[in-house]
C-alpha cells in the first residue's frame, strides 16, 4: 500500500478547525503527497483557508447535517466518494467522540479494519505503519494493515505538532449524503455547555488533577485553588468524574483529554493506564499519593509519598505566602 | 423489552499483561473475568428491563468456552447468555469481532443493545458502532444517563463541551460510560442462581459466518513490532516528613513556574 493520497476528517468548533485536526493535516503532509479534508456543517467553505494553510488541497463538504449525530451521515458520504472511485490510501481520524463514531461506521461500510489509539505514523516502502502505546505506555506496538486501502487510523490528540505549510485555500467540493434514513435517527434535542474558568485543560502550561485520594468531592476545592495559584487548569481522573464529583470536561486520560503541559501535578491519583496515557507526555510530573507502590510514581519526576489532605493545604498556604 | 448487553471476558487488569511472543496478541490463557467496564452496562440494562416480561441477555465472545465472566453478569440478574467460542476466532480484530457479535445479537431480537464505551484491555472504542452499522441500527455513544420513553431512548451523551441530550428510536445501540449508573454486587442468591441459568454455546458456523472473515485469517492488520517505550528518567520519590509541600515549591521554583 504505497501512500499517495491521505484524507483527514476535519472537525471544527467556533468556526475554526480543532487543534487535533491541524495536527493530523500536518502529519498527513509528512507521510503522504496529496492531503484532502472531509468536513461537515453549515459553512464548510469558511474552513477552506485554514485547512489549506495546513496542507489540504481539497475539502469535501458533507454540508449541513442538521441536528443529528454525525457518525452515520458523514461516514456514508465518505463511503459514497470511495465507492465512486475516489479512494485515499489512508484516512486519519482524531480519537474524539465524533472521530470514533465516523471511523467505526466507515470501517463496517467499507469492510476495512481500523487501527485506533495511534500515537505515531511511519511511512515506509511497505506502506504506512502506526504506533500504539500499550500496558500504560510502557511498550509501543507497531502495526499495519495487510489488505488494500484505505487504511483507517484513529489518532490520539497531541501525537504530532501542528505547523502550517503555507498552502492556499482548499478547493471546496460537495460530498453528498446518500439515503441513510434507517440509521440516521439519533437526534440531538439539546446541547449543554459546562462552563469552566481559566485556561483550557488541553492548552494550559500547568495542569493540577485530583483523584479518589481526595476522599470527597468537597476537597476538589484544593485542586481548583492550586490550579489558580499556578495559573493552570484543573483536571481529574476518570474515577472522580464517574463518581460525579466534577464534570466530564475535566477528565484527563484515555477517554478524556490528552494533556502535555510543562508541569502536571497529580494529587491522590494512583495512575491507572487509563489516566497515564492522557498525561504521560507532560514535561514535568509531580505526584502526591499515599501508596508508595502507586503506578503514578513510575512517571513522576518528583513523587511525594504522603497524604494529600496534609500536603495540599500546606502547599496552597506556602504558595499564597510567596504571593 | 429485550435488552442485550455485550460482555467482554478479559484477563484480570490487576495482573501484569503480556503479549504472546509469536502472534503479539494479548495472552488470554489465565483466568478471565468480566471487564469492569461491563458492570455498568449490565446494571443499566437490568434497571431498564425490570418490567413484566422484560429480559436481559448477555452476549460474549471468548476462547475456550469461557463463562466465568458471564456468570458474574448472570449473578447480577441477567436471564441468559449467548457465548460464541471457536478456535477460528483467535486473533480477530475489532471488525471481525463486530461481525460475530452482530450475528449473535441478532438472534436475541433486542429492542436495545448496551455496550461499554470501550474495553479495559483492548480499548479500540469502535466496536459498538461497527456492530450498529452491521446490524443497520442507529447508535448513541458515551451515554452518561439513559431513559426509555415508550419506543425511544433518551440519552445524555458526553461531548467536548459538556453533554448533549439525544433521542433515538428503538431498536438502537447505546454505549455507556462508568458514570451511567452504580452497579450492584451480585448477591449470594444471585450467584447460586447464575449457575443454572442457560448459556447458549455457538460456533462461527452456527452463526453462518465464513471462518475466513474472522480470526487472524480475517484480520486486515498485523503487529510488526513490539518495543519498550522510551522510559522517563527516574524521578525523585520521597516520603513526606512534613516537608512535602516545601519540596514541591522548590521543584516549581526550579522550573520557574513560581
Amino acid at each position: 500500500m504505497a501512500i499517495d493520497k491521505i484524507w483527514v476528517l476535519a472537525e471544527h468548533a467556533d468556526g475554526a478547525p480543532t487543534p487535533v485536526t491541524l495536527e493530523l493535516l500536518t502529519e498527513a503532509r509528512t507521510v503522504g503527497s496529496t492531503v484532502e479534508a472531509v468536513a461537515w456543517g453549515p459553512d464548510v467553505a469558511a474552513l477552506a483557508g485554514p485547512l489549506g494553510e495546513y496542507g489540504a488541497t481539497t475539502v469535501y463538504d458533507v454540508g449541513d447535517i442538521g441536528e443529528v449525530l454525525p457518525g452515520v451521515p458523514v461516514a456514508a458520504a465518505m463511503a459514497e466518494l470511495i465507492k465512486g472511485g475516489n479512494t485515499p490510501d489512508a484516512i486519519l481520524f482524531a480519537q474524539s467522540y465524533e472521530g470514533r463514531d465516523i471511523a467505526g461506521r466507515l470501517s463496517a461500510k467499507l469492510d476495512k479494519p481500523v487501527l485506533t489509539n495511534v500515537t505515531g505514523l511511519v511511512a515506509s516502502d511497505g506502506g504506512l505503519s502506526s504506533e500504539h502505546p500499550i500496558f500504560g505506555g510502557n511498550e509501543i506496538v507497531t502495526a499495519k494493515f495487510t489488505g488494500d486501502g484505505p487504511g483507517i487510523f484513529v489518532i490520539r490528540a497531541k501525537s504530532f505538532a501542528a505547523e502550517p505549510g503555507g498552502g492556499g485555500a482548499a478547493t471546496v467540493t460537495a460530498a453528498a449524503v446518500p439515503d441513510v434514513a434507517a440509521t440516521n435517527t439519533a437526534k440531538v434535542v439539546a446541547r449543554h455547555v459546562e462552563e469552566r474558568s481559566g485556561p483550557k485543560l488541553d492548552e494550559a502550561a500547568v495542569v493540577v488533577s485530583g483523584g479518589r485520594g481526595l476522599g470527597e468531592a468537597a476537597n476538589y476545592e484544593w485542586i481548583e485553588e492550586l490550579a489558580k495559584l499556578l495559573h493552570g487548569a484543573a483536571g481529574a481522573s476518570r474515577a472522580i468524574v464517574d463518581a460525579g464529583w466534577v464534570p466530564y470536561s475535566h477528565q484527563v486520560g484515555q477517554t478524556g483529554k490528552t494533556v502535555k503541559p510543562n508541569v502536571y501535578v497529580a494529587c491522590g491519583i494512583s495512575g491507572a493506564t487509563q489516566h497515564l496515557v492522557g498525561m504521560k507526555g507532560s514535561k514535568n510530573i509531580v505526584a502526591i499519593n499515599k501508596d508508595q507502590e502507586a503506578p503514578i510514581f513510575s512517571v513522576a519526576d518528583l513523587g511525594i509519598v504522603g497524604d494529600v489532605h496534609k500536603v495540599l493545604p500546606a502547599l496552597i498556604e506556602q504558595l499564597k505566602a510567596k504571593g | 423489552m429485550n435488552v442485550v448487553v455485550c460482555v467482554k471476558q478479559i484477563p484480570d487488569p490487576a495482573a501484569p499483561g503480556a503479549l504472546k511472543p509469536d502472534t503479539h496478541t494479548l495472552d488470554r490463557s489465565g483466568k478471565l473475568i468480566m471487564d469492569d467496564s461491563d458492570n455498568y452496562g449490565v446494571e443499566m440494562a437490568l434497571q431498564l428491563a425490570s418490567g413484566e416480561g422484560d429480559e436481559v441477555t448477555l452476549v460474549s465472545m471468548a476462547p475456550g468456552g469461557e463463562t466465568s465472566g458471564l456468570r458474574t453478569g448472570l449473578a447480577m440478574g441477567a436471564a441468559k447468555a449467548i457465548l460464541i467460542s471457536d478456535d477460528a476466532l483467535a486473533g480477530s480484530d475489532a471488525l471481525g469481532t463486530a461481525k460475530v457479535l452482530a450475528a449473535a445479537i441478532g438472534r436475541a431480537n433486542p429492542d436495545l443493545v448496551v455496550m461499554a464505551t470501550e474495553s479495559t484491555d483492548g480499548y479500540t472504542g469502535t466496536l459498538p458502532v461497527q456492530v450498529a452499522e452491521l446490524m443497520g441500527l442507529p447508535s448513541v455513544t458515551f451515554a452518561k444517563a439513559i431513559k426509555v420513553d415508550g419506543s425511544s431512548v433518551s440519552v445524555e451523551r458526553q461531548t467536548e463541551a459538556g453533554y448533549d441530550e439525544v433521542t433515538v428510536p428503538m431498536p438502537a445501540v447505546v454505549t455507556v460510560t462508568a458514570g451511567v449508573v452504580e452497579p450492584r454486587y451480585p448477591s449470594f442468591k444471585g450467584i447460586m442462581a447464575a449457575k443454572s441459568k442457560p448459556v447458549d454455546n455457538l460456533t462461527v458456523a452456527d452463526l453462518g459466518i465464513d471462518a475466513s472473515q474472522v480470526g487472524a485469517a480475517g484480520a486486515g492488520q498485523e503487529i510488526t513490532n513490539v518495543a519498550p517505550a522510551e522510559a522517563r528518567g527516574a524521578g525523585e520519590i520521597v516520603v513526606d516528613e512534613g516537608d512535602g509541600a516545601q519540596r514541591i515549591v522548590a521543584f516549581l521554583e526550579q522550573l520557574k513556574v513560581v
